[in-house]
């Protein structure tokens, strides 16, 4: 393949991962953003949510996509309602301290994966997609004729994959609707601007603050669901997307929501870019050292405003 | 002499027994937990006594680790040479983190040391051709000695451990009782304050991490000298997240707390990897139930409840 | 009169936009008791912050003992012989009342003597071995106070030492502060009583502007003063 088509091969790639990385890593925004506290555990939401969906597609045993649209309303159920249950008997009891939060999700990150890995197993499984057509793409080349449109072999996608990328969108959408338009949006942002002031004014706000955690944890779990036909359930698979979303949360301004959106388009992009083109170790590496970077010298992230 | 000093060498006399009395099994636990109490120690230093909760200890610990293992295969240093690269190379990894770590505090240095800790794992691993990764190598049993001792055997192995350690303790309770150690719990009690008093936080900050992150990488360097093997998976996150359970458990800002809390752990991991292959589920319900009944740990909570004098 | 230990010129603060302190033109002899006063949102703790170095400045220039110190960090301001007991209560609260002192001793130069002296000086010398903490808040802001006598400073900043304080521990206050020798004195302060008792000369702030300055008679028969400040408790 010619660098163009391979270019754009990774960019499409990208964009998948992309996807999948805004779902995650708003989850984990919307907890900071709300609640001010770091849930290291966040990657182990997403592997529940796989494997969850395992669990459900191979009990039902029907058709792929009947497995598919249960899977996706019972896993972020299920995972949403469990992060909530934990939010009540573990940060609650704790105050929400900052540093202390950390230390107990660091417990609840092991106690998640390695209580999967009793249950579910050291194996990797695959969950079928609900459809899955292969899509050859065309690339333009300057021809004797002009431009010219032409099918290079193996710049293809599926049309799964497009799909995961218009669920993501629609379901950011719904996510800044509710935030934006619906009563309960409007109490969690009056909760962000000011937690005792809205005790004051009456608002629940433990119940905010397991409701929070508890979509924080549902929306990595949804991106896992559908991550998993592409990628496959694995009680080890929650430390990447933990990882990856760390980055974009920090490099989006931490608990900024459309930062995160943005910080997950340009990571998820050139994370699949990278990786065509370099080592993915040191693509790794590099990624990593520049964001703690971003950390030290721009606490604010590369797209927030500096506070004053 | 003082109850801390006092109560120091009962330890480290106790611990001197404790090979001629424990049956093999245990006192070559024991050995271990030594050394990765040493570790703890270190971490201790920034973590219990001058408030750095730092995330990524493995990156000191792998780089004395790495120092002394890579210059024995690679450069054919001997023991003591190769002790001092290690030494020199996890004090400036500490030095170089420190300088850009401490520029951030809380949450942002948690995530911060976290990421340094992680870049340097990946490093490990990129250079497959010289670490082997996280298969790791292993030293031949001839190069691991020092002035003709075998420290392979199990006795040369468990004194070489407690002299490390005895060391160790022995620095870090003068340091802790020294002005300098002082001023470090000012800072971690209220660091504005410790400004106000003329003192330079940042400086001194940075001079704790140094000495913490040292020793962490001289516990690593003897790791891999005493039990010959030096992997990638000692550069991990597991491995950053062992001290500061070790430490929470056996009481932060304690001198003996990382000895208790490395016994603990490392007999309740023992015991249930007998059980589970899923040995890390103990590790995380035991931080669970510190952070919520236990914040002081075992020896802090004792300090606070019965024995004030507890260094 | 006496040589000036601290002057500011167009010493000025802006927060977004929002200037907290304006071109403050300030002099203070050594060895004077300077009260600094003003309601509310005055920009009395922002100006004393840009002194000691917690708060950066925007624009001007400290000068302490004749060094523009203006580009310094706050602990070596402290180094030079400032002390500063701050708003809102700060204490090692983990630490014993003893062990409070001696770190303050120590960092200027100080020996076991004198941290014996300061403890007595301000009356917590049986509490020495109370965790800070477990004070009441009335002997933490004892202690802090301590804190600053134990440095020795040639200029002491104290942000409101009375605030919560019971009528007897104000009454030892004043005696405490009045006889200080060889330190020079700034006070933020609300209780008029203290601040008329005990200031040589005061300084009042207005809207982040120094509105006057004067002898404590002097302020007093200042309508200005009374308009802004004063009008609403003498009126």
């Amino acid at each position: 393949m010619d660098f163009g088509p391979h270019l754009m091969l990774a960019m499409l790639e990208g964009a998948v991962t992309a996807a999948i990385l805004a779902l995650t890593a708003m989850g984990l925004s919307v907890v900071f953003g709300v609640m001010r506290v770091v849930n290291v555990a966040h990657g182990e939401f997403y592997m529940l949510g796989a494997v969850i969906a395992w669990f459900v597609a191979s009990t039902l045993g029907t058709h792929p996509a009947v497995g598919f649209v249960a899977a996706l309303v019972i896993a972020p159920l299920l995972v949403g309602a469990l992060a909530a249950l934990i939010d009540i008997t573990v940060l609650q009891r704790i105050g929400y301290d900052p540093e202390r939060t950390i230390v107990a999700t660091i417990g609840l990150l092991y106690i998640l994966q390695q209580g999967t890995l009793m249950t579910f197993g050291p194996d990797a499984r695959p969950v079928a997609p609900p459809f899955n057509t292969r899509l050859a793409l065309p690339f333009v080349e300057w021809g004797e004729n002009g431009l010219a449109l032409y099918w290079p072999w193996g710049l293809s996608i599926t049309s799964y994959k497009l799909f995961v990328t218009a669920a993501a969108a629609v379901i950011l959408i719904a996510l800044w609707l509710f935030m934006t338009r619906t009563r309960a949006g409007l109490i969690m942002r009056a909760t962000q601007q000011d937690s005792a002031m809205a005790r004051a004014f009456g608002i629940p706000v433990a119940k905010v603050y397991a409701l929070v955690f508890g979509l924080g944890a549902a929306l990595a779990a949804m991106g896992a669901v559908l991550v998993v036909p592409i990628q496959q359930a694995h009680y080890l698979m929650g430390g990447d997307p933990l990882l990856l979303s760390f980055i974009v949360v920090i490099i989006g301004g931490l608990g900024s929501l459309p930062g995160t959106v943005i910080a997950a388009l340009l990571i998820g992009m050139s994370d699949g870019v990278i990786s065509v083109f370099f080592s993915p170790t040191l693509a790794k590496i590099l990624a990593t050292l520049a964001v703690a970077m971003v950390l030290v010298f721009r606490p604010q992230g590369l797209l927030g405003k500096k506070p004053q | 002499m003082n109850r801390p000093l006092a109560l120091h060498l009962v330890v480290i006399a106790a611990l001197a027994a404790a090979f001629f009395v424990l049956p093999d099994y245990h006192s070559g636990n024991l050995a271990r937990i030594m050394v990765l109490a040493v570790y703890a120690m270190g971490y201790n230093l920034a973590f219990g006594y001058t408030g750095l909760l730092s995330l990524g200890h493995a990156l000191f610990f792998a780089a004395g680790m790495y120092g002394l293992a890579l210059s024995m295969q690679h450069l054919s240093l001997t023991a003591i040479p190769a002790l001092m690269v290690a030494l020199i190379a996890s004090a400036l990894v500490a030095g170089i983190t420190g300088a850009l770590a401490l520029r951030t505090r809380g949450v942002a240095f948690m995530i911060v040391t976290l990421m340094f800790a992680q870049a340097g794992y990946l490093t490990a691993l990129y250079f497959v051709q010289y670490t082997r990764g996280d298969e790791g190598f292993v030293l031949p049993q001839a190069v691991r000695q020092i002035a003709g001792v075998d420290l392979s055997s199990a006795m040369g192995r468990y004194f070489a451990a407690l002299i490390l350690f005895s060391v160790t303790l022995l620095i870090i309770g003068a340091l802790v009782r020294a002005p300098f150690g002082r001023t470090l719990i000012a800072i971690r009690e209220n660091e504005a304050r410790a400004t106000m008093l003329g003192y330079d936080v940042q400086r001194r900050k940075w001079l704790a991490l140094v000495a913490s992150g040292t020793i962490s990488g001289m516990a690593g360097a003897a790791y891999a000298l005493l039990f010959g093997y030096a992997g990638a998976s000692f550069a991990a996150v597991p491995y950053s997240i062992f001290p500061l359970l070790y430490v929470l458990l056996g009481g932060a800002g304690t001198t003996l707390g990382p000895l208790v809390g490395a016994v603990f752990m490392f007999y309740l991991i023992d015991l249930s990897s007998g059980v589970t292959d899923a040995y890390m589920l103990v590790a995380g319900v035991v931080l669970v139930l510190l952070t919520l009944f236990l914040p002081q740990g075992l020896l802090g909570t004792l300090r606070k409840r019965w024995v004030p004098w507890l260094p | 009169m006496a040589t000036v230990i601290l002057e500011t010129r167009g010493l000025t603060k802006t927060y977004a936009g929002v200037q907290a302190n304006t071109d403050i033109d300030f002099d203070l002899p050594e060895g004077q008791i300077r009260a600094l006063i003003g309601p509310n949102g005055a920009g009395k703790t922002t100006f004393v912050g840009m002194l000691c170095g917690r708060i950066p400045v925007t624009r001007g220039k400290v000068i302490f003992d004749g060094r523009d110190i203006s580009g310094l960090p706050a602990h070596k301001r402290i180094t030079l012989g400032i002390a500063y007991t701050f708003q809102i209560t700060s204490v090692f609260a983990g630490l014993s009342v003893h062990e409070n002192i001696a770190l303050a001793a120590r960092r200027a130069g100080g020996n076991a003597a004198r941290v014996t002296e300061t403890l007595e000086r301000v009356g917590l010398a049986d509490r020495a071995d109370q965790t800070a903490g477990d004070l009441s808040y009335g002997h933490q802001r004892i202690l802090e106070i301590g804190m600053g006598l134990a440095q020795s400073p040639r200029l002491f900043i104290l942000d409101e030492p009375t605030q919560g304080l019971a009528e007897s521990e104000v009454a030892a206050f004043k005696t405490l502060i009045t006889g200080l020798k060889n330190t020079t004195i700034l006070l933020i302060e609300h209780n008029m009583s203290v601040v008329m008792e005990t200031a040589d000369y005061i300084t009042v702030l207005d809207q982040g502007m120094t509105l006057a300055e004067g002898t404590p008679d002097a302020i007093r028969a200042n309508r200005a003063v009374r308009a802004a400040y004063l009008g609403t408790a003498d009126a």
